[in-house]
Order: C-alpha cells, then sequence, then structure tokens
C-alpha cells in the first residue's frame, strides 16, 4: 500500500514536471493567442506574422536589456528585461501602426477578401523575420539575469522533508503574475470601458458599429497597440523563461494559432482557456508516468514502460493535431468564437 | 496577342539573367539555379492548380513535397531484408491496426445516432487501438532500429530506378491528399490555411521521428541517380571524345602533348558535372513540359471553366448543383500529386533525402510568394514565378552582401558595425522575399503575367 | 417646408438603376412609411436617404441642408438614426451594452435618454444585463430600436422592423413608434405590412419599380381603391 507521503510525493512529482512548466508555458501562448485572436476579431484574418511580431518585441526587449546591463541598471532579483519591456512595448506598437499603415490599411479600406490579407501577412513575415535575424541575429540569445529560482527542488525537500521536490524557477512566477495582470487590465478594457465596448461592438457587427458612430481607423489602430503589447510580452516571458531564437518564436505560430481556435478565435476567454489546454496537453502527454505510479501503485502492479502516451518527439506536433482535430470537429472553438 | 509578347519577353528576360550568371559567376550555377528553377516551377503549378484554379489556399505545400521526397528513398533504397524479417510483419500488423481502427470509427459514425454512445465508443476504440498498437508497433520499430543503424536501421525500399519515384511521389502525395482533403476541405479559407500549415508540420514530424520508415533525422543520403555520374562519365571514350571536338579550338593551339592531355583532362574533369547537369535538366524540362501541357488542357477544358466559375462565385455555382465539395477535392488532389512529383524531383536531384531540412519558409510560403508574383490563375506566370523567385532566392544572397559592402565602404574594416552588417546581409534575402511579394499584391494583384480573360 | 427631402433619386448597385426617380418627404415630427411589392426599392430609397448607396442623380435635404455627398457615419451626427432590418444588434453584448453603444459619440450625461428608452421598452430594463442574442425576435427589435434612440435623434429610419415578429408584438412595436413620434422625432418607415403601417403613418409613398406610384396620407391611401386592391389584400 503506498501512504499518504507516497501519494504527496507523486503529486509533488507532477507538479515538478508537469504543472509548473504548463502553467507558464500555458500563460505565454495564452498572451499570443490574445493577441492572434483580437487581430483577427477587428481586421477579420489570421495574422501569419505574429510570431514574428513576438520576435521582434523581445528583440527590442533584449536591446533594452542589454544597454542597460551595459550601464550596470538592474532591478536587483528581477530580471532586468522587465525594466526594458515598457519601452520595447512602445517602439514595438509603433513597428506595428507602421506596419498598418504601410501595408493592411490598403486592404483593409479596399474590403479585400480575407485571405489577401493572410497572404500580406505572410509578406509581412518574411520581412520582420529578416529584420530580427539581420539586427540580433539567428542565434540563440539568452538574456535572463537576476535570481534564477524562487526555491529550488533541493531547498524544497530540506523544507518538507518530502523525497520529490519541486522547483520553482523565478521566470515562472513572473510569467504568471505578468500574465494575470495584463489578462485582467484587457478584461476590464474590453468590458469596462468605453473604447474597450466599442471594440467588442466593431467585431460583433461591423456595419452597426460604423452606423453608431465608431470610428474604424481608431479601432484598428488601438487593436494593433493592444496585439503588440501582448506580442512583446508574450514572446519576452518566453525568452527569459527559455531562450530566444528567431526560428523558434516563428515555429510558435502554430501552437498560438491551436489555442485561439481551441478556444474559439475571436474570443479573448477562450484565448486564454486555449492556451493553457494546448500546453497542458503538449506536456501531459508526453511526460512518462512511470515514477509517478511507482509512487502510487503497490510494487506489485509497478509498470515496467515509460509510461508515456507519446515520443518526446511528438511535443510540438501536438498542438498542430489538436488545432486540426478541433478545425474538423468543431471550428467555431469551445467558446463559439467570432467576436470578441 | 500583347499577352503573348508579355510572356516572351520575360521569358527572355529570366533566359538572359541565367546566361549571366553563367557568364559573370559560372555556368555550373547557372545550371544549378537553373534546375532548382524547374523544380520550383513545377511546385509552383502545383499551388496554382489549387489557388489559381479553384482558389484553395493550402499552406501545407512543404508536407506533399516532402511526401514526394519519401517516395524517392522507398523506390530507390534496396530493402533491407533483415530489418523486414526482423519486425517487417510488427509494421504491416500495426499498419493493419490503424486501418481497422480508422474503419470502426468509420462505421461507428455512420451507424450509431447518439451522440453520448458514438463518442464513448469512439474514445474506446482509440484507447483500445492504442494499446494494441504499443504492443506489436514498438518492439517492432526497436528492432528494426537497431539492424546496423549506422548505415540502414530501416526497412529500406523497393530498390527500384529512382526515376520511377516521380510518379509514385505523385501517387502519394495524392493519397495523402485525399485523407487530408477529406478531412479539411469544408473549412473556411483561413481555416483550410492554418490547418493545412499544422498538418504538414505533422508530417515532417513523422518524417523526422519514425526512423523505420527513412532513419528521421539520420537522413538517406547517396539515393542512386537516373543520369550518369561524373567520375563514370569521365572515364568514357564518347565522353571524352565529345569535349575534346567540342573545344578543338582551345586544343589544337597547344603543341606540347603533355599539355594537350593536362588541359583535356581538366576540362573532361569539369565538363563532366555540366554535363551531370544538364542531363538533369533534361528530364526536368521534359516534365515541366509534360504537365504545362496537361495544365493547359485541364485550364481550357470545360472542366477548367466550372472551376473558375466556381472559384470566382462560389454561391452561384453551389446554385447551380455543383458539388463544390466534390469538385475542391479533385482539384486538391491533382495539385498536391504535381506537389509530389515536384519533391520526388527535387530529393532526386538531392540526392539525399534530409527531413530536418524541410521549413515553410523555403517549402511553403517560398512557393506561394512564385505563385502570387508570377501571376496565379496562369500556368506561364507561375513557371515563370517559380524562376523569378528561386534566381532572387538564390542571387539575393550575393547581391545583399555586395550592396552592403557598397554602403560600409566608409567604414573601417575593423569596424565592430562593419562586420555585423556584412554578416547579417544574407538575411535580407528574406526581406527582399517579403517586399517582392507586398509589392506585387499592392500594385499588380494579379502578378507579372495576369490570368486571361476568358470568354465563356 | 419638410424636415427631410429625397428629390428625383436615381441610383442601383451597380447593375440596372433601382430606384428610378422617387421622391420622399418627411414632416418634422411625423411618420412617413414606404409601402410597395417586393424589389420595388423601399430599402434601397431608405438606403440611398442613408448614404448608404452613391446616387446617379437627384438629392437628399435634411432641414434645408443638402447632404447628398455626407458620409453615413456623419449623418449620425445629423441627428439620423437607423435601425437595419436584420443584424441590428450586437449579439454578443448585453443589453445595457448595445444601448450604450447607441451613444458612443455622445459626450453627455445618457442616463436620461437611458430611462426614457426603458419606459418606452420596460421589458430592456428586466433582461439589462442579458446578452442581446439570447434575446427574443421582437425583444431584439426592442433593443434595435432602443440603440437607435439613445443618439437622441431628430430622425429615425427604421427598416421593416417587424419583420418577423408576431402580430402581438407587431402592434405593441407600433404603438411604441407612435410614442417616440409624440416626443417629436421625426420617423420613416420601410414596411412590407402596409395596413398597420399606414395606419399609423401621417404620410404613405407606395413605390413600385423605383418610382412613386401614389402618394398621400395614410388615411387616403387606406382608402384609395387601387392600393387596396393591389397591397392590402382587398
Amino acid at each position: 500500500m503506498s501512504t499518504l507521503v507516497d501519494i504527496i510525493n507523486a503529486f509533488a512529482l507532477l507538479s515538478n514536471f508537469v504543472l509548473v512548466p504548463a502553467i507558464s508555458y500555458g500563460s505565454q501562448l495564452a498572451l499570443g493567442a490574445l493577441g492572434v485572436t483580437l487581430i483577427f476579431g477587428i481586421l477579420r484574418f489570421a495574422n501569419f506574422a505574429h510570431g514574428d511580431l513576438m520576435a521582434f518585441g523581445t528583440m527590442i526587449t533584449i536591446l533594452f536589456t542589454w544597454w542597460f546591463q551595459s550601464l550596470n541598471i538592474n532591478l536587483g532579483f528581477l530580471p532586468t528585461a522587465i525594466l526594458a519591456l515598457p519601452f520595447a512595448i512602445i517602439l514595438t506598437s509603433m513597428f506595428a501602426i507602421i506596419i498598418e499603415k504601410s501595408v493592411f490599411r490598403f486592404y483593409r479600406l479596399n474590403k479585400s477578401p480575407p485571405v489577401i490579407l493572410l497572404i500580406a501577412s505572410i509578406g509581412v513575415m518574411f520581412m520582420i523575420n529578416a529584420i530580427v535575424r539581420f539586427i540580433i541575429g539567428p542565434n540563440d540569445q539568452r538574456f535572463f539575469d537576476g535570481e534564477k529560482f524562487i526555491i529550488r527542488a533541493g531547498e524544497f525537500k530540506e523544507i518538507t522533508g518530502l523525497s520529490e521536490g519541486i522547483a520553482i524557477k523565478s521566470t515562472q512566477v513572473i510569467t504568471l503574475i505578468v500574465t494575470l495582470v495584463a489578462v485582467m487590465l484587457l478584461f476590464y478594457f474590453l468590458n469596462r470601458t468605453k473604447t474597450g465596448k466599442a471594440m467588442r461592438a466593431f467585431s460583433d457587427n461591423e456595419d452597426l458599429a460604423l452606423l453608431s458612430g465608431v470610428n474604424p481607423d481608431r479601432i484598428v489602430l488601438i487593436t494593433w497597440i493592444i496585439a503588440a503589447t501582448l506580442a512583446t510580452i508574450a514572446g519576452t516571458l518566453y525568452g527569459l523563461d527559455k531562450s530566444f531564437k528567431p526560428f523558434t518564436y516563428f515555429m510558435l505560430l502554430l501552437p498560438i494559432f491551436a489555442s485561439a481556435i481551441l478556444g474559439g478565435i475571436g474570443s479573448p476567454i477562450g484565448a486564454v482557456v486555449g492556451g493553457y489546454i494546448i500546453a497542458f496537453s503538449e506536456i501531459m502527454l508526453t511526460y512518462a508516468y512511470k515514477k509517478f505510479f511507482i509512487y502510487l501503485l503497490p510494487d506489485s502492479l509497478s509498470p515496467t514502460g515509460l509510461v508515456q502516451l507519446l515520443s518526446t518527439d511528438y511535443k510540438f506536433a501536438i498542438s498542430f493535431l489538436i488545432l486540426v482535430i478541433v478545425l474538423v470537429l468543431r471550428p467555431s472553438g469551445i467558446f463559439k468564437g467570432k467576436t470578441l | 496577342m500583347i499577352d503573348r509578347l508579355k510572356t516572351q519577353i520575360s521569358f527572355l528576360v529570366m533566359f538572359f539573367l541565367l546566361i549571366a550568371v553563367g557568364l559573370f559567376q559560372s555556368w555550373s550555377l547557372s545550371l544549378a539555379i537553373f534546375n532548382l528553377c524547374l523544380i520550383s516551377a513545377i511546385m509552383a503549378l502545383g499551388v496554382n492548380i489549387q489557388w489559381g484554379y479553384a482558389g484553395l489556399i493550402n499552406i501545407g505545400v512543404m508536407g506533399f513535397v516532402a511526401v514526394g521526397g519519401l517516395a524517392a528513398v522507398l523506390v530507390s533504397q534496396p530493402p533491407v531484408l533483415e530489418a523486414w524479417s526482423a519486425g517487417g510483419y510488427g509494421i504491416i500488423l500495426s499498419l493493419f491496426i490503424v486501418l481497422i481502427v480508422v474503419a470502426i470509427i468509420f462505421l461507428i459514425r455512420r451507424k450509431i445516432k447518439k451522440i453520448v454512445a458514438k463518442r464513448i465508443l469512439i474514445f474506446l476504440t482509440i484507447i483500445i487501438g492504442l494499446v494494441l498498437l504499443n504492443k506489436f508497433y514498438d518492439p517492432a520499430v526497436s528492432s528494426i532500429e537497431a539492424i546496423n543503424p549506422a548505415k540502414t536501421g530501416f526497412l529500406g525500399g523497393a530498390g527500384l530506378p529512382i526515376i520511377i519515384s516521380w510518379i509514385v511521389g505523385g501517387i502519394f502525395a495524392a493519397a495523402i491528399a485525399w485523407i487530408i482533403g477529406n478531412v479539411t476541405l469544408g473549412l473556411r479559407s483561413d481555416y483550410l490555411a492554418i490547418a493545412t500549415l499544422g498538418i504538414s508540420e505533422i508530417i515532417i514530424a513523422i518524417l523526422k521521428h519514425e526512423d523505420w520508415l527513412s532513419r528521421g533525422v539520420k537522413n538517406v543520403t547517396g539515393l542512386p541517380r537516373p543520369v550518369p555520374y561524373e567520375v563514370n562519365l569521365q572515364g568514357y571514350e564518347w565522353f571524352i571524345n565529345l569535349i575534346s571536338y567540342i573545344n578543338n579550338n582551345k586544343l589544337s593551339k597547344i603543341i606540347s602533348i603533355d599539355e594537350k592531355n593536362e588541359l583535356l583532362r581538366n576540362l573532361v574533369i569539369e565538363s563532366s558535372g555540366l554535363f551531370v547537369k544538364i542531363c538533369y535538366s533534361g528530364l526536368l524540362v521534359s516534365v515541366l513540359l509534360i504537365i504545362l501541357f496537361f495544365c493547359n488542357r485541364a485550364l481550357n477544358s470545360p472542366w477548367g471553366r466550372m472551376m473558375r466559375s466556381i472559384r470566382d462565385n462560389e454561391e452561384a455555382a453551389n446554385a447551380m448543383g455543383k458539388n463544390i465539395f466534390k469538385q475542391h477535392l479533385q482539384v486538391f488532389i491533382l495539385g498536391s500529386a504535381v506537389l509530389g512529383i515536384a519533391g520526388a524531383m527535387l530529393t532526386t536531384l538531392n540526392g539525399q533525402f534530409t527531413p530536418g531540412s524541410y521549413q515553410p519558409l523555403r517549402f511553403t510560403f517560398l512557393i506561394w510568394i512564385m505563385v502570387i508574383v508570377g501571376g496565379s490563375g496562369n500556368n506561364l506566370g507561375s513557371i515563370l514565378g517559380g524562376f523569378f523567385i528561386w534566381f532572387l532566392w538564390i542571387e539575393a544572397e550575393p547581391m545583399s552582401i555586395f550592396a552592403m559592402q557598397l554602403l560600409t565602404s566608409s567604414l573601417e574594416e575593423s569596424s565592430l558595425i562593419k562586420s555585423h552588417l556584412m554578416e547579417s546581409a544574407p538575411h535580407l534575402r528574406l526581406f527582399i522575399m517579403g517586399l517582392v511579394l507586398l509589392i506585387t499584391l499592392r500594385f499588380r494583384p494579379k502578378g507579372i503575367l495576369p490570368e486571361k480573360i476568358r470568354r465563356i | 417646408m419638410s424636415y427631410l427631402y429625397g428629390k428625383n433619386m436615381v441610383g442601383g448597385y451597380g447593375g440596372a438603376d433601382i430606384l428610378n426617380g422617387c421622391s420622399i418627404k418627411v414632416n418634422r415630427g411625423e411618420i412617413a412609411v414606404i409601402v410597395g411589392p417586393n424589389g420595388a426599392g423601399k430599402s434601397t430609397a431608405m438606403k440611398a436617404i442613408l448614404g448608404l448607396l452613391k446616387l446617379k442623380e437627384g438629392k437628399i435635404e435634411l432641414n434645408g441642408q443638402d447632404i447628398t455627398k455626407i458620409s453615413p457615419q456623419e449623418r449620425v451626427k445629423y441627428g439620423m438614426a437607423f435601425v437595419p432590418q436584420t443584424n441590428n444588434v450586437f449579439n454578443s453584448m448585453t443589453v445595457r451594452e448595445n444601448l450604450e453603444m447607441g451613444a458612443h459619440l455622445r459626450e453627455d450625461n445618457i442616463l436620461n435618454t437611458l430611462n426614457q428608452v426603458f419606459k418606452l421598452f420596460p421589458v430592456l430594463k428586466d433582461k439589462e444585463k442579458q446578452l442581446a442574442g439570447e434575446l427574443s425576435g421582437g425583444q431584439r427589435q426592442q433593443v434595435a430600436v432602443g440603440r437607435a434612440m439613445m443618439t437622441n435623434p431628430d430622425f429615425l429610419l427604421l427598416d421593416e422592423p417587424t419583420a418577423g415578429v408576431s402580430p402581438i408584438v407587431m402592434n405593441e412595436l407600433f404603438e411604441r413608434i407612435l410614442e417616440i413620434k409624440n416626443t417629436g422625432v421625426s420617423i420613416l418607415i420601410v414596411e412590407q405590412n402596409a395596413r398597420q403601417a399606414l395606419s399609423i403613418a401621417d404620410q404613405g409613398f407606395v413605390l413600385v419599380n423605383g418610382t412613386n406610384k401614389i402618394s398621400g396620407t395614410g388615411s387616403e391611401l387606406l382608402s384609395n381603391e387601387n392600393v387596396r386592391r393591389s397591397f392590402l389584400g382587398g
């Protein structure tokens, strides 16, 4: 029989390898998916350049971080990137507005079909990709400084006396807090402010919103600013947690699309839920539960294999698979998307 | 008339660009670019069939190209008999299980009406299927992969001439397209784009990680060629005679026999590489012309007219009783088959199959730029787009470096900014690609050679 | 001197002209109704007045001012409010939010107008927090009219407000429209239910093939033999 300690150990194990990483990865996906969903809700096209917009924002954060580091400005135990983030948000928002004015605005005013905007976003994707690689190079960049762990696995074991430790990286906590604040602010904005309501109205019924006197140019501009802000935050958090590499960010596009579509594209709450579901699926389906079951089950029943549903090789493919399944079985997603 | 003239001039310009590369850089490079231009043109034709004829947006080009590449491996590699005896049955049994599970799910969806019962049954079938797969598949895979992993570690292929794979690649891609099409073609255009992008990534993930199939990221190298090898050529008498005949002028000026032979040997070595490339060009051009012939026939047939009418007004076509889904499926399969053919040709030309090299930027989005820039709906336009964009893709790199050199010429050689700019210059080709796409889309949305307006 | 005057309007959506020189007049504080057979250009005439349709000929005057060239959004500022026939509420927003959207351009305190709307349509007060998409057809129509009222309009345009609602709801809706009129708002209605609409109308216009066939006061048209036979079913 497994004792209470065994059970606690089993769940500590699960927390360390599944729960904590999935929450932070899920938060990053949620922020990214919110940006995609907002653009889709207002401008009505799937923005293939969003992953690269994230990369651009993160790059600006990194450049500011390096600059601050060279000036010996830091936030103590917090990463310097947090200080750089607001500057990066401003610059990335300006960048997004330039893209809107120079590329997307034309098709929007011409009432081009969404597919044309999608193709235009592919062109934008190429260009941002080039800009990022040109400025910072295609290689891995680590820009994390400050205190790495809130609690280390060893310390956790010492404090609790358990044989399984839970390590919590400071980036994970930062990710969670920043995400909570960002999401709360966004939902307050959308549901409580006049402009936010106008945005939702525009997304719901464009013609009626125009008849009510909503200014479409202003709504579109604000949407880009919010999307760029969220992209910068999501990218920076992902880069702090793991590392920054332009190609990885481009590839993040798919789990982000998967999150947005799973939740119901155009639905902000759906994007958040979708982000966490995708993150948990990726990690839970590829985690080897062997040790977990050894704790829980009597020795005679102990598993011999790894008890892994899918090889970690397919970690990335899981989100694509969920994406395809959702698109086929329930294209409107969990929260019946299409409007904010 | 003007259209035709424009087409001719565009292709002439393209031709001179390639000649210029031959004159200023090297003929070998020029031919290498030309061959990949041809393959790009075929890929662009494949996308054009889907997007230009029918308005289907397939952002999963890479997947079909890779499946074609897989065909090259499976057709040309000799079978690994040891691996077959070790795990062949396990693999076949596993495939059989997958088929049965799919069939059962299909039956359940057909026969059982209650939604809850249906879902539970489907779920149970999948779980049972997974457990069974676990039992047969994993051991089979590990025993296959254990056999001489440095060289084989996979089941091998059919040991047939690689050129057959060009057809097999098309068939593979068509089969996959049939499955994907059945699943996704009902979706809205932007969802279809995302779904196909996702599926192509899944295909690449499978090719990367299923080592028993094609060695995964360990790659299959040294694929047999449909054309002679340079080393062999250099030994053939007729080839040496040919080269000495062509270079008669140059050779006759040299008196010393030794020097003459030395020069001839060098010429033969140099020319053998060119000759191989020219052989490839011949094969590729033939395939391109055959596909173009059928594309033009199709485009001008009643079928092509119907396709366009569906593309231009889906609702009206629907109202007229056309089965849009069926037509879309047809065109999706045809276009994908062309992509598969191009994929097999590419792998043949490269002589190796490297799943890790398939990246959406190069194998999906670049092909899309070719079609949009060349002219969607126009076969010759897509071919021109394939040529032009591939040429640009290759030549943009030296051009950016050259431009950057001019730009930074005032800076000192040791300057950090200069070295960074020079190092980063190659990335500008992505920028140029995006810019070309955006400029075309904005100012010439129908491409360089627009679709001809036909009177119905 | 009429409040709104759409004069000899000619235009269409690119193909053949749908309006062939029809004229619509609405007097201040009155209800005008456009009736006519299907495809007569009733809704098109209203869209022309709103500016959603480019006119080839003719002009539109509001309060003596020429507004032919002004965009539909600008016309909102001139005191025009429009209730479309379909898709006339924000489905994913609450009733309250729908009403607030009507007042989007207003800087002043909207509580007074809000209370007026609630007094007009008491059921909206009860369903204030409910999503408009979850309401019944008649209630949605009330939200739509309420949203338009929130702009504090001088001139209200209704495109077939009773399409798809039950007869009881329809009668009530017409009563409410009369109440709105009594607050001094001029109203233009396009209606299928010609009899009920004409019974509340001060002015009626019968359109056929994009031109005025018969015009007159509501009661005149109701008693006109021709109109009765063709549009009122005897």
